[in-house]
């Protein structure tokens, strides 16, 4: 099957346009007299319903933050009552209170359903084994590829994350042929396998991942394809828009946002203005179906690019390109803006250089200090030892060309660096900043 | 002779600078029943080089390899020394005149009171005819077992 919904997803634009303004002008109509919190924003900025008429009046409308969800902690943002619930998710709260989202019927059937769009667009299906590595709970991953799984018929194997022997085992005996996870799990996963004297390559039938849940680079892809022999997709998505949502078509070239649900837009994290098409900033997205959660531009606090080219698979809505960092990962090192993203590209275009780095921040005497600990390879040990100090200097260099700012490279021994099962944390700030 | 029984099998192991390693590396071999001949740890800051010529390299490449240790074998020669000092730079001097350079050496003592000195150099085969023909002595694997 080419397409899950080949009218929506193929509608012209001008069509999808005219959708998204209805839905919109719907959309604050509802949040003014289902949520108390929409309806005292919209009059602190002095916007009433039927000031929003058209699809640029969007940019009228006030921000939503993370931060919103918290003070209203737990369903201070809810806009049905409880009874019309069938779901909660919530995010884990590192700093601060979590989040809590709630879900009618209908907001889980649009969940699956843009799923279901999205894994159709890879080419899954009935007759694939879908082997979900995602956490199952509170967390979205796992429950919200498993439900969009199953609406297009592949077959889920719950396993979740952890214990890894055991999904290798399954992998192998049961032919998955799809997996979810994170790409930091899917490099542990094939270490693993390797340590089991299994190749995933070639001894399994795997041919597609669907990584996400934190950000990684297109060298990655490119180190995950090589080495594991899959096709590997990004999805996008964040619990407090449902959960994983999205993913890139098997064109490999951004991942499709559904219009007709979700308006994108791109924010100058500077100005507060959208930015136009493949300017880098600020990803904000309204949601036009939701109904227990509605989000008016919802600052995910990630950083992308907006591309509403048509794409080569023939679907019309637009796409962002690959996000290269959250607005929270940024450090700020000498006064330089470093994202851990940038750090992991240049590493993996290194052959040498391993898929397990580590970044710490230490101020000695006042001054930021930032240090690069990668693991050795096989390949790229060496028993002498001028060889792998101009492997470290080689690597230092590339580093700083790049980010401006100098890097100290320590080479590490191999399993030395903690491996996770879900999103990996890469950066230790040990400054009290 | 053959020149292929005077390449000697080192193990070259690539360790963080941390307390213990030397010591979990030797455990290691004790249970894979690998004897540890010569020694030697070259230090670089945060990392070092630690490499071994040993009795069975195959199986202490294996028994390290297998624990997670980043492990390889290297081709080196073992010389045998008389006067230690007056043999180092003769050893040294018949190379460089070949042109042949040395990457790094390290001597040590046999239970037989015999001065050993390892190294690596960057051509090993002319390595092997030039100390040939100045009548050094290089050993084998058949002796390194059995010193
Ligand atoms: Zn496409």
């Amino acid at each position: 099957m080419e397409y899950w919904d080949p009218h929506i997803e193929r509608m012209p634009v001008d069509e999808l346009r005219q959708l998204q303004e209805y839905k919109l002008k719907q959309l604050i109509n509802y949040v003014y007299s289902h949520s108390p919190f929409y309806k005292k924003r919209l009059d602190d900025a002095g916007i009433k319903p039927e000031d929003i008429n058209s699809l640029e009046d969007v940019k009228k409308l006030p921000f939503t933050y993370k931060q919103d969800l918290r003070d209203n902690y737990p369903t201070g943002m809810f806009c049905v009552p409880n009874t019309q619930l069938v779901r909660f998710h919530a995010s884990s709260g590192t700093s601060g209170k979590p989040t809590v989202v709630g879900y009618t019927r209908n907001d889980i059937n649009c969940w699956a359903n843009s799923l279901a769009r999205a894994l159709t667009s890879i080419g899954i299906g009935r007759g694939d084994n879908m082997q979900v590595s995602y956490g199952y709970g509170l967390f979205t991953g796992g429950l919200g590829l498993h439900y969009g799984a199953e609406e297009v018929s592949a077959s889920v194997l719950p396993t979740s994350a952890g214990n890894t022997g055991r999904q290798i085992e399954l992998m192998q005996d049961l032919g998955t042929s799809v997996i979810a996870c994170t790409p930091s799990y899917m490099l542990y996963m094939n270490e693993a396998a390797k340590n089991m004297g299994i190749s995933i390559k070639d001894d399994t039938d795997l041919k597609i991942g669907i990584l996400g849940a934190e950000p990684w680079s297109e060298e990655m892809r490119k180190r995950i394809e090589d080495t594991t022999g899959i096709k590997a997709y990004d999805i996008f998505g964040t619990s407090e828009l449902s959960g994983p949502l999205f993913t890139e078509c098997k064109y490999q070239d951004g991942i499709h946002i559904w219009a007709d649900q979700f308006l994108v837009e791109i924010i100058d994290p500077d100005t507060g203005e959208p930015l136009p098409d493949g300017e880098r900033g600020e990803l904000a997205i309204t949601t036009l179906s939701k109904e227990a959660l509605p989000l008016i531009r919802y600052k995910v606090g990630d950083l992308t690019a907006l591309n509403s080219e048509p794409c080569e698979c023939g679907r019309t809505h637009p796409r962002i390109t690959r996000i290269t960092g959250r607005v929270d990962d940024m450090l700020v090192v000498r006064g330089v803006n470093v994202f851990p993203g940038q750090i992991e590209a240049v590493l993996m275009n290194i052959p040498e250089v391993g898929e397990h780095f580590q970044i710490i921040v230490d101020r000695v005497n006042e001054m930021d200090m930032m240090k690069v600990q990668i693991e050795m390879t096989d390949t790229a040990f060496s028993d002498r030892v001028n060889d792998i100090i101009s492997l470290e200097k080689k690597v230092e260099s590339a580093l700083k060309s790049v980010l401006n700012v100098s890097v100290k490279v320590e080479l590490v021994e191999q399993g030395s660096l903690p491996r996770t099962v879900g999103k990996s944390k890469k950066v230790i700030d040990n400054r009290n900043l | 002779m053959d020149t292929e029984d005077n390449i000697l099998k080192q193990i070259s192991i690539f360790a963080e600078n941390k307390p213990g390693r030397l010591a979990d590396i030797a455990d290691k071999l004790k249970n894979a029943d690998v004897n540890i001949r010569a020694f030697n740890i070259a230090e670089a800051g945060e990392f070092g080089i630690i490499r071994m010529v040993v009795d069975n390299p195959d199986k202490a490449y294996e028994s390290l390899h297998n624990t997670g240790f980043t492990v390889s074998e290297t081709n080196v020669l073992g010389i045998e020394m008389e006067d230690v000092p007056g043999s180092l730079s003769n050893i040294a001097n018949s190379l460089g005149e070949h042109g042949i350079n040395i990457d790094y050496s390290y001597a040590f003592v046999t239970k037989t009171e015999k001065a050993l000195l390892i190294v690596r150099v960057d051509d090993i085969k002319g390595a092997i005819s030039v100390l040939d023909d100045a009548s050094f002595k290089l050993v084998d694997m058949e002796e390194i077992k059995h010193l």
